[in-house]
C-alpha cells in the first residue's frame, strides 16, 4: 500500500525512548575532539601582541606597556590559532565551553589552574 | 486574461530557511512573471581582506555559510595553493575528502527535512532530522564544532584521525545508512509526496545548460557535470561517478540528492580504506603573487574562488560565486506556470543559501 | 584539473566575444571586477573543465559597459552586483534595479573613488 511506509516507521518509534536528551538535568558528555575554553598561563605571558594580531574575531586585547592581557570569551570563535601562534606556550584550550554569564564585558582572564 | 494581482512572497515565510522576497504577479492561482528581490543578509565579507592577513582568513572563509562550511574553507585554502604552487600531502587530501563528504550527507538530510516540511510532512522532516543528529555527532567527535569545522589550513588539514577513530566512524556510517535507505524509500515511494512533485517545475537541458544552472539542478536535466571529476584533491584516485537523472522535474532533483547521499557514503567507505599514513601539511613560505581561480563542488552546485595578490601578507581581491547565485535565474524560469501552492516546493527545490548568495 | 586562461581584450570586443562562446556551448561562470590601480572586469566561461576569462581594463567610470543579458540571460544578478558595489555604469541590463539590488548603509563601498548620492 503506497501509504504504509511510513506508518510502520511511526509505529516503531512509539515503542523505543525518545531521541532528545532531557537537559540540564541530563547533560552530554563532552567529545575527546571538542574545542572549549582558552586560558591562559598569565607567569608565562610576555605581552608580545602576536595573539592580538591574528586573532579572526578581535576577541584578545593585550597591552605591552601596561602589562595586561583580557580576552572577550563572547566574541572568541574557538578557533584554536592564539594556542598555536603563542611563542611561550602559555595559552590552552580546555574542553568545556565557555559558561553563560549576566556581565559581558570586565571578566577577569581565565587562569588555568596549575 | 484574467485580472492580475501581485503577491508578495517573504522574506518572512514558514518554509524558507533565510529571507528572500519574489513579488509573484498571478493571474488567478496561476503565475505568470516573478520579480525577485534579495540583499537582506549582505554582510560585505568580501572587504575583510584588508584587515586580516591571508592565512588567518581561512577562518572567515568558513564563515561564509553555516551549512556549506567546510567546503568553503577548503576551497579558499586551493584558491591559496594554487597561487602559491604549495603541494599537500596525500593524507591531508584524503582526510579532506572525508569530511567534504560529511558535510555534503549532513546538507543533503537538512535539506530532505526542509522539502518535506514545505509541502506539510513533518514526521519525515523530524526523522531525517534526528538521522542527520548522529552525523554532527561524528563531525564534532573528528573536529571538535558541529557545524563550523575549523579543520582546514593553508597546506594542509589542521587534525588527524587515528585509525580507530576511522574504524569506529565506519561502524557507525553503516547504522546510519540503514536509516537513510528506511527514510529515503518512504520520501521516494509514496503515492502523496510523488504527486506534489512529479511533473512540476520542468527545466529542459537546454535551458538548464544556457542559464548557467549548477549541480543539482543541472544534472537533474540530464547534464552530465560535476566539478569532482576534474579531480582535486583526492578525488581522482576514487573513481567518482556523476549522479544523473533525465526527468527535468522536481522529482529527478529529489532523486538526484538521495543518491547522492548514498553516493558520498560510499566514497568515505573507499577514502578511509586507501588513506596513506603521512605528514598533514606542508610549510608555507613566503607571500602570495599572482591570481587564480579555484573551483569546488558543494552540496548545491560548483562554487568559484578567485584570488589576486601581489607579494604582501595581505590579498588584493577575494571573490567568492556560490553556487545559489547561479541558481536563481533558474528558479525564475521554473516559477513561471506554476500553480500558487507549489512556489514553496520550487523555491526549495534549488536548495537555496541565502546567506551564501549574498556573502 | 582544466587548464586556466585569462585574455585581456577591449570593451567593443565584449558582446560579439559572447556571441562566439554561446555558440560554442560555453556557459557563464561568473562576473567580477577588481578595483587596484585601475579598474578590472573579469568575465568567466567555462566549459568541461577549462576557463576562459575574459580581463576588461576599464579607463574611468563614465564609460558604459554593455550588457550580455540578451545572451547570457543570467548575467543579469552579477551586473547589478557591479553597478551597486563599485559604481560601474551598464547599460541594457535585463533586470535593472537601478541601485536597490543590495541595500547598504554606504553606497559603493568598494570603490571609493565613485561619486557617492
Amino acid at each position: 500500500m503506497p501509504v504504509g511506509k511510513m506508518t510502520s516507521t511511526i509505529l516503531k518509534t512509539l515503542g523505543k525512548k525518545p531521541s532528545t536528551r532531557r537537559y540540564p538535568s541530563v547533560k552530554r558528555t563532552t567529545f575527546t575532539g571538542a574545542r572549549g575554553k582558552i586560558v591562559i598561563d598569565l607567569p608565562g605571558c610576555i605581552y608580545c601582541g602576536i595573539c592580538m594580531r591574528r586573532c579572526p574575531a578581535d576577541a584578545i586585547v593585550t597591552s605591552i606597556k601596561e602589562k595586561t592581557w583580557s580576552m572577550d570569551h563572547f566574541k572568541c570563535v574557538n578557533c584554536k590559532s592564539c594556542v598555536e601562534l603563542c611563542p611561550k606556550k602559555c595559552l590552552y584550550m580546555e574542553l568545556e565551553q565557555a559558561t553563560p554569564s549576566l556581565k559581558r564585558t570586565g571578566q577577569e582572564p581565565s587562569l588555568k589552574n596549575a | 486574461m484574467g485580472k492580475q494581482t501581485i503577491i508578495p512572497f517573504g522574506p518572512q515565510h514558514p518554509v524558507l530557511p533565510e529571507p528572500i522576497h519574489l513579488d509573484l504577479v498571478c493571474e488567478d492561482e496561476k503565475v505568470v512573471d516573478v520579480i525577485p528581490k534579495i540583499g537582506f543578509v549582505h554582510r560585505g565579507l568580501e572587504k575583510l581582506i584588508e584587515k586580516k592577513e591571508f592565512l588567518d582568513f581561512v577562518h572567515i572563509a568558513d564563515r561564509v555559510c553555516g551549512i556549506c562550511s567546510f567546503i568553503h574553507g577548503m576551497t579558499y585554502c586551493l584558491a591559496i595553493e594554487g597561487v602559491m604552487n604549495i603541494e599537500v600531502p596525500p593524507r591531508a587530501q584524503y582526510l579532506r575528502v572525508i569530511w567534504s563528504e560529511f558535510s555534503r550527507i549532513h546538507s543533503h538530510l537538512l535539506w530532505l527535512g526542509l522539502t518535506a516540511d514545505a509541502f506539510g510532512f513533518e514526521a519525515l522532516f523530524m526523522n531525517s532530522w534526528r538521522i542527520r543528529e548522529h552525523i554532527l555527532d561524528i563531525i564534532e567527535e573528528t573536529t571538535g564544532g558541529r557545524v563550523i569545522f575549523g579543520a582546514c589550513k593553508v597546506g594542509g588539514v589542521r587534525r588527524d584521525i587515528s585509525a580507530d577513530k576511522l574504524k569506529d566512524v565506519l561502524n557507525e556510517l553503516k547504522d546510519i545508512e540503514a536509516q537513510m535507505h528506511e527514510c529515503a524509500d518512504v520520501f521516494l515511494k509514496d503515492s502523496s509526496v510523488k504527486s506534489r512533485l512529479k511533473g512540476v517545475g520542468i527545466l529542459s537541458k537546454e535551458d538548464a545548460y544556457k542559464l548557467g544552472a549548477v549541480g543539482p539542478m543541472l544534472r537533474a536535466s540530464g547534464v552530465p557535470y560535476d566539478v569532482r571529476m576534474s579531480g582535486y584533491a583526492a578525488y581522482k584516485e576514487l573513481n567518482f561517478i556523476p549522479v544523473v537523472e533525465n526527468t527535468c522535474d522536481s522529482y529527478g532533483r529529489c532523486v538526484v540528492r538521495i543518491r547522492e547521499l548514498f553516493e558520498s557514503c560510499r566514497l568515505i567507505r573507499d577514502a578511509v580504506a586507501k588513506i596513506p599514513d603521512g605528514p598533514l601539511e606542508s610549510k608555507v613560505v613566503g607571500f602570495p603573487k599572482g591570481e587564480y581561480f579555484a573551483r569546488a563542488e558543494q552540496p548545491r552546485g560548483e562554487v568559484v574562488y578567485y584570488v589576486k595578490a601581489d607579494g604582501t601578507k595581505f590579498l588584493k581581491r577575494f571573490r567568492v560565486r556560490t553556487p545559489t547565485f547561479a541558481n536563481l535565474p533558474p528558479l525564475l524560469k521554473i516559477l513561471v506556470g506554476c500553480q500558487l501552492a507549489d512556489v514553496p516546493i520550487l523555491v526549495l527545490t534549488i536548495d537555496p543559501c541565502i546567506s551564501c548568495a549574498e556573502r | 584539473m582544466g587548464k586556466q586562461e585569462i585574455v585581456e581584450i577591449k570593451i567593443d570586443e565584449l558582446v560579439a566575444k559572447a556571441k562566439e562562446f554561446m555558440a560554442g556551448n560555453w556557459r557563464l561562470v561568473q562576473i567580477c571586477a577588481a578595483k587596484l590601480e585601475q579598474l578590472e572586469l573579469s568575465y568567466s566561461f567555462g566549459k568541461d573543465h577549462d576557463l576562459m576569462t575574459l580581463r576588461i581594463i576599464l579607463p574611468s567610470l563614465d564609460v558604459e559597459v554593455p550588457s550580455i543579458t540578451d545572451i547570457y540571460f543570467g548575467a543579469f544578478g552579477y551586473e547589478n552586483e557591479l553597478h551597486d558595489l563599485f559604481g560601474i555604469n551598464i547599460k541594457g541590463n535585463a533586470i535593472d534595479y537601478k541601485g536597490n539590488f543590495y541595500t547598504m548603509a554606504v553606497k559603493t563601498p568598494f570603490n571609493t573613488e565613485a561619486p557617492r548620492e
